[in-house]
Order: structure tokens, then sequence, then C-alpha cells
């Protein structure tokens, strides 16, 4: 009996149980799982670095040729080669600004009555949730809608605006249908779930305290919403604004659509333009010469590095609030 | 509950010392409820073109859906005795989407893995989430032309592989994103419960931590094939589009989106009025699969 208590159950023969549990087989496969993960991880990240190179590659023809040059030079000639960005950067810039002036104060609207208690939360719940679901629907459908529904609700209205305010130089040209108005209206439509979600979630992060000093002091709802709430959310709102730009300056389908694709550069905002997404997918698909294809892929180039500035931007910001 | 509601005047107060039932002066008043019929107006303005989306593509897409449209090919323009449909379409866009969750939801899942059970807090692992979530921020259009220059200008045709490389990089980010945020709901005391039975880690992970975090993970997922079903800027000049159905990942494939998009230019009405038809189905799937995840992921959150 005695005999059995002194044998150390580790020494023991008897007893098949180890402690330590370096099962040789499970701990490789634990440290090679380990690395694996590690590896896939690394591969996802690799994917944004690969892109920027793979893009610079081709772009480099161009670059060479044309240098910084490219970016102010109006001409885009496909029989003589000669190549220059302005006209899509304006579009893309313009179509972009226009956008967020709707998006900004729209979303902010709908943050606010889906954030305070106006409605009851039975109807402000659904009521984001549907405001989001615009995000769901493809961009290309958006466009279709552009076309048949949106285009032909503009077109008196661009009639009346060049008719009545035609002294102003954003409205000097008679409208022809599709133009950089339709594509920011379009691009707003395609922006404002961002905003509207970011700033919602920015607005609950505001301090209850915050609020109910304000309401203490004898602010109304709308003083305390314009004095403290959007000031102490001021960051927020602004990376919510940026996110959205940076949807915008690279929304593709539904822009293509609605903007006529003229490479011009124009002051007036019923005249058809193009942006470097537009370009990008009207040209690829028929581009052959080396110098061409180098020419959209600087283009290609200049939209990544914009937006990737713009998101880091965005990502920062929000993410300040959020901690 | 509501402080910053202004207290009506009551009636009975209306003798006593004035600063006690002054209303608001008239300028305070009209400016809140201003404020409040203005958010109101543009909140109205921020839901019409949803209705006006859904109820066009029904009133316009309905009436040509049948059976036929599902399955046959296009018919050339003007031969109005033939069967019309887009069938290779919807072959090749589930063909395309197919192949593009297969790339990445396996990288992507581990991925995830890696960020929330292997690397957690770590430096790499705010790294790589930042890196990916800036992945995700990259316009689609960009990631065609970076599908373009890997696969379409090194093997010298369209293909709908290329197409699908382009889904699977617009999804990956998607797919680790959402797979991240379901691991890290699973609660720590299942791991170390896990780990104290004596499973390690990559045990824990595969029978405790995604087993539990399953239904949120493939949440995520749907809502990523969802995104890439609707996608058309990154297929236009990768895997073209084709009148028949496709014959394979190396020759082009056609999708319901480039269908949409060529129809929508097509000057032909039928060609048009099939558009709508497409984009009927394309956004049937699409809002099917992301109402059916949010559903999901409600449910869990009440829970």
């Amino acid at each position: 009996m005695i005999d059995r208590f002194d044998r150390s159950p580790l020494s023991s023969t008897a007893v098949d149980l180890d402690l330590t549990a370096a099962n040789g087989e499970t701990r490789w496969l634990d440290a090679t799982f380990s690395w694996l993960v590690r590896g896939f991880a690394l591969c996802t990240v690799a994917v944004l670095f690969w892109m920027g190179w793979v893009i610079f590659r081709q772009a480099f023809p161009a670059i060479q040729q044309f240098g910084l040059g490219f970016l102010a030079s109006q001409d885009w000639d496909i029989g003589t080669l000669s190549f220059g960005a302005l006209p899509y950067i304006y579009g893309t810039l313009v179509s972009s600004v226009i956008a967020l002036l709707i998006a900004v104060p729209v979303g902010l609207a709908v943050a606010l009555i889906t954030s305070e208690n106006f409605l009851p939360v039975w109807v402000r719940s659904p009521l984001g949730f549907i405001v989001e679901l615009i995000a769901a629907i493809p961009s290309v459908i958006v466009g279709l809608w552009g076309i048949f529904v949106l285009l032909p609700v503009l077109m008196p209205i661009g009639i009346w605006l060049n008719q009545n305010l035609g002294w102003i130089p954003l409205f000097a040209t008679e409208p022809f249908g599709p133009g950089l108005l339709p594509a920011g209206i379009i691009l707003a439509i395609m922006i404002l779930p961002t905003m509207a979600a970011i700033s919602r979630d920015v607005l609950l992060a505001v301090p209850k305290e915050l609020r109910s000093a304000s309401g203490a002091l004898g602010a109304t709802r709308w003083e305390t919403i314009f004095r403290v709430m959007l000031p102490s959310g001021i960051a927020g709102l602004l990376g919510a604004a940026t996110l959205a730009l940076g949807r915008a300056l690279g929304e593709t389908m539904a822009v293509v659509m609605v903007i006529g694709n003229s490479p011009v550069v124009s002051l007036s905002l019923l005249d058809p333009a193009s942006t470097i997404p537009s370009v990008l997918a009207t040209q690829f698909g028929e581009a052959l010469d080396v110098l061409h294809i180098g020419a959209l892929m600087y283009l290609a180039l200049i939209l990544f590095v914009v937006t990737l500035a713009v998101n880091v931007a965005a990502i920062l910001m929000v993410r300040a609030i959020r901690s | 509950m509501n402080p910053a509601r202004p207290t009506p005047p009551i009636a009975s107060l209306a003798d006593a010392p004035e600063e006690l039932s002054v209303p608001l002066p008239w300028r305070r008043r009209i400016f809140s409820h201003s404020m409040t019929t203005i958010a109101f107006l543009l909140t109205g303005l921020a839901l019409l073109p949803l209705f006006a989306i859904l109820i066009e593509i029904i009133r316009r897409g309905l009436p040509q859906l049948s059976w036929e449209t599902l399955t046959a090919l296009p018919a050339p323009v003007g031969m109005t005795d033939m069967a019309d449909g887009f069938g290779n379409a919807i072959v090749g866009t589930l063909l395309m989407v197919g192949v593009a969750t297969l790339i990445s939801v396996p990288i992507g899942v581990l991925t995830a893995v890696f960020l929330s059970e292997f690397g957690q807090g770590s430096t790499i692992a705010n790294a790589v989430r930042f890196l990916v979530t800036v992945l995700s921020g990259v316009p689609s259009i960009v990631v065609g032309v970076f599908a373009y220059g890997v696969i379409v200008l090194t093997t010298k045709e369209y293909s709908a592989l290329a197409g699908s490389f382009a889904l699977g990089v617009i999804m990956l980010p998607i797919v680790v994103l959402a797979t991240e945020g379901a691991l890290l709901l699973v609660p720590q005391s299942q791991r170390l419960a896990s780990a104290a039975l004596g499973a390690n880690r990559l045990q824990t992970t595969f029978r405790i931590v995604i087993a539990t975090a399953l239904p949120a993970i493939m949440t995520g997922i749907l809502l990523s094939i969802a995104r890439a079903a609707g996608e058309t800027a990154p297929l236009i000049f990768t895997a073209l589009f084709t009148e028949n159905f496709p014959r394979g990942l190396f020759s082009p494939a056609p999708s319901l989106s480039v269908l949409i998009y060529n129809y929508a230019n097509s000057p032909f009405v039928e060609q048009n009025q099939m558009a709508w038809t497409a984009a009927l189905v394309l956004l049937g799937l699409v809002l099917l699969l992301s109402v059916v995840s949010r559903v999901i992921t409600r449910k869990r959150s009440d829970a």
C-alpha cells in the first residue's frame, strides 16, 4: 500500500498521465498553425502594397513621359498619345464637393432624427436601418435609375437654372441631360448612408452629462444641439464627412452613367464632364497602346494615393472619438 | 428624460411672479420649430431615393420577369419570337462570386484568427488591422485596375479569373473585419475553460472559438458576397461580357451587373427594359443576402 503512494505519477509506468503534455505532434501543429495564420495576415496586408506596386509599375511609362505636368495638362488625345489629367481631376473634385454639400446636411439631419428622441424607438431604429439600406443597393442600379428617372426629373430644373440664373457661371450653359450636377446628386445619394450612420454613432457617444447640463441651463433642444452636441462631436463628424468624401472620390458606376463622359473643364455644372473613375471604366477595355494604358494607370495611381490619404485621415479622426 | 423641451406656460401660474412662467421668446420658439421641421424634411428627402429606386425597379422590371428571362440567353435585338433572357449573366455572376468567395474566405478568416487569437494586442496585429481597414476603403475601380495589371496584362486575355480575383480582393477586408468582430464576441472565459481542459490554441481556436462564432462569421461572409455580387466597376475591363454562358475561368464571362450597365446605355428599348429586370433580380439577391445577415446579427445581439 505504502509503496504505491510513494511512486510519483510522472515516473509511473502503470498510470499513463503526463501532466506537462508535451505531446510532440500537437505542439508542432500548434506552432505551425501559429505561423500559418501570421503568414495569411501578412498576405492580406501585402495585397495593399502589391496593388500600389502593380499600378505604379504599369504607370511608369506615362510617369516618365509626362511627369508632374500630367496633373495640369488638359489634352487627352489617344491618336497623338498626349495625355493630361486635369479634366478628370477637376470633374472628380467638383462632383465630390457637390455630393458633400448635399449629403452632409441631409446626413446630419438623419443622424439627429435617429439619435434624438423626436420619434419613438420603434420608428427610429427601422428608420436608421432603411437609410443604411441604400448602401446595399449596387451602384450600377442607382446609375440605371439615374439615367431613366433622375435625369428626366432634373432636366426642367436645369433649364430653369440656366434661364433664370444663367448669369452665374455655374449655370451658364444649356443643360444637355447628363452633367456634373446630376453626378453630384447621384453621389450624394450614394454617400448619404456613410455620413448618416457614422454621425449617429458620434452623436450617441456624446456624454449625457453635457446634454443634461445644457438643458439645466435652460437651453432648448436645438440650442443644445448647435452649441453642445455638434461642437463636442465635431472631430467625429469631420471624420464621417471625410470618409464620405473618400467614397465619393472613388465611386464609379453611378457617376459614369449620368456624367456624360466628356473630357472638358467647364465651370458650368450643367455641362457634361468626366471623373477619374469614369474615364477608367470607359477606356480601359479598349486601351491597347502602352502609353494609353500607362496614362490610365497613372490616373488610377493618383486616385489610389488620394483615396488612401483621405481614408487614413478619416480612420484616424473617427478612431480618436471611439477610444 | 427630455430636459430640452420648453415647458408650456401653465394657466394657474399666470398671475404668479412673471419670471416663473415666462414662455420662450418668439425667436427661440420659432428657431426650435423651424429646425425640427427642416430636420424632418431632410430625413424625408433622404428616404426618397431608396423608395423611388425600389418602386421604379419593381414597376419597370417585374413585367418581363419569367422563368425564360432567368434561364434563356439574350436574344439578338429585334428577334421578338425568340426567348430573351440573361441566364448566362446569372451563371457568370454566381461563378465569379463563388470563386472570389473561395479565394477570400480562407485567407480572410485566418487573418481574423491571427488578429483576435494569436496576435491580439501586438503591434503587428494593430498594423494589420489598420491596413485592412485602409484596404476596405480602396475604390473598387482601383481594385479592377489592379486585377487588370496582375492577370489581364500577364495572361494577355480578359478572363473570369481576373474578375474573380478583383471581387476576391474587394471581399477580403470585409471578411477579415466581420470575422474579427465575430471572434471578439466569444467570451474570454470559454477560451480559458478550453485551455484548462488541456486544449492547445489550435484546438481552442477551431473547436471552441470558431465553432461559437460561426453564425456571426457566416453573416459577414454573406454581406461580403452581397457586396461582390453588385460590383460592376472591377468587372467591366477584367471579365468583360459575353453573349454566351461562361466557358470556364480562362475566358471572358458575363455578369448581371455588367449586363445592366451595357443594357442601360443601349439605344434599344427592349434592352433598356431588360436592364430593369436584371436590376430586379440582382437587387433581390443582394437585399435578400443583406437582410438575412442583418436579421441573424440582430437576433444574436438581442440574446
